[in-house]
């Protein structure tokens, strides 16, 4: 199996097949830590990871917190509205003092792409990527990627279906990238105003039609509508887009009988997913959240595990 | 260049594994409340081929587990690149348990120091004993093994190799590698 070499991790993008592939491989084994009386394993013991979140979350930052706890990392949370930030300290400013401090890894997220590049580009700390703006969220995509493998025993030839807000998704960037590295055929589907130009490039099949996008898939992500970062008018109203591109029961009529339908989260429910589909037999979305852990446990290991990591 | 001794062959190994046996089940007076844990990979091996001489001695095997002691070891920081991690599968509740663990080589006692760290995380057994093909010495850690198929006096810079069917598809034996003069 290849070995690992990176210091950061900043999007799927920049990772090989075979890195992907280890990262999954070695979150098979952490799943079972979680499932222990005594969640916990000594790995990372003494190492100090910091959460620095400017954007809300709940999943993301509990779920790298306690993939830290179950290593026995230290963890400290920064949240912008209590910290220096609001007093107008600049990010980098941020990160060398924590660096200062001796910390190991930063886990960033932030609404501007690119801030963990520049924090990588400038700290010794590793640096790992929790969502940047609209371009990537590499540790939801690795997750993504394991709960397909871990449902359907594969990823190669299988045919993914995203459905929504591509424009503004960075889970979508990040999985596209992933999937079509893994080797499956992807097909974005969402309205022409919420479609990035130039998606093709990316190697996927662009649809407007989701009845058609489901009939043929095997995996269907169902993207939030980020309705915060509409400033502009995207779209007539939220009730003609839940009606056009809204996953219901009556849409999956015509699906593969053993279809799996993933969301990121946090669902807005009756929107771009109904609660019977969310609920249903299909969804693996709490799923999606269990193995969030183990492969953000994974990530931590191999991105801090060793001298080199370091 | 490098010196190969062949120490043990598959008749010594399959003989010491039968006599391991046996002096489990004397010790334990039976298989009640016992159960074998391999270390990875070898270790789960002869776990496995310990359980089948106790099959046949018995009539029925124990319960068995393999434990990967990864990210129990002590040199975690210092190695420069990862070890790949295995899955770790107990199914059964360890607490109450007479564990047996199950290693190749004893060494310098430091990968029985993480397991035995790695299975208190499990639960708290009634004992836990050791059994190990090839004892080596060198020891850096107070542990000794309960059951040992053969001691070897060995010097540090030689390689006590234990070759398997299962892990390496060629015939079981013990080799010395030791640099030629």
């Amino acid at each position: 199996m290849s070995q690992w070499t990176k210091h950061d991790l900043l999007g799927l993008d920049d990772l090989t097949k075979e890195e992907i592939e280890l990262v999954l491989e070695t979150a098979k084994s952490f799943k079972e830590v979680s499932t222990r009386d005594v969640k916990k394993v000594p790995a990372l013991r003494g190492k100090t990871i910091v959460l620095l979140f400017f954007e809300a979350s709940t999943r993301t930052r509990t779920s790298f917190e306690l993939a830290a706890k179950r290593l026995s990392a230290d963890t400290i949370n920064i949240s912008p509205s209590t910290s220096a930030i609001s007093k107008g300290e600049s990010i980098l400013d941020t990160g060398k003092n924590l660096e200062a401090m001796n910390v190991d890894a930063i886990i960033v997220r932030h609404s501007s792409s690119g801030v963990p590049k520049i924090l990588s580009d400038n700290l010794k700390a590793s640096i790992i990527n929790a969502g940047d703006g609209c371009r990537e969220h590499p540790t939801q995509a690795l997750l993504d990627l394991f709960t397909i493998k871990e449902k359907l025993g594969r990823i190669e030839g299988l045919n993914v279906g995203i459905v929504g807000d591509i424009l503004h998704s960075r889970v979508a960037r990040s999985n596209i990238w992933g999937l079509k590295k893994m080797g499956a055929n992807v097909t974005v589907c969402g309205p022409s105003t919420l479609m990035p130009r130039g998606i093709e490039e990316c190697g996927v099949k662009v649809s407007h039609n989701l009845s058609e996008v489901i009939k043929t898939s095997d995996v269907l992500m169902v993207l939030r509508l980020q309705l915060e970062r509409m400033q502009d008018k995207f779209l007539p109203s939220v009730r003609e887009y839940a009606k056009i591109f809204g996953v219901n029961k009556e849409k999956l009529k015509h699906a593969k009988k053993d279809i799996v339908i993933m969301h990121p989260g946090p669902t807005n429910r009756g929107v771009e997913l109904s609660a019977e589909v969310a609920d249903g037999e299909y969804s693996v979305i709490l799923d999606q959240v269990t193995n969030g852990i183990a492969v953000r446990m994974a990530t931590l290991y191999l991105l801090l595990g060793t001298k080199e990591g370091n | 260049m490098t010196n190969n001794s062949k120490i043990m062959d598959k008749e010594n190994v399959g003989r010491a594994l039968m006599r391991i046996a046996h002096e489990i089940l004397e010790k334990n007076r039976g298989t009640e409340n016992l159960c074998l844990v391999g270390i990875r990979t070898r270790g789960a091996v002869l776990a496995e081929r310990i359980n089948e001489c106790i099959r046949q001695i018995e009539g029925s095997p124990l319960a068995i587990g393999i434990l990967d002691i990864t990210l129990y070891r002590d040199d975690l920081t210092l190695v420069s690149t990862q070890p790949v991690i295995h899955e770790t599968s107990i199914s059964f509740d360890i607490t109450g348990k007479k564990i047996v663990l199950v290693d190749d080589v004893l060494f310098t006692g430091r990968t029985i120091r993480a397991a035995l760290d790695a299975l208190i995380d499990f639960g708290r057994p009634a004992s836990i004993q050791l059994a190990v093909l090839i004892d080596r010495g060198h020891r850096e850690l107070p542990i000794r093994a309960d059951y040992v198929g053969k001691n070897i006096p060995t010097a540090l810079d030689q390689n006590v190799k234990v070759i398997l069917k299962e892990t390496d598809s060629e015939e079981d034996q013990v080799i010395i590698k030791s640099r030629a003069l």
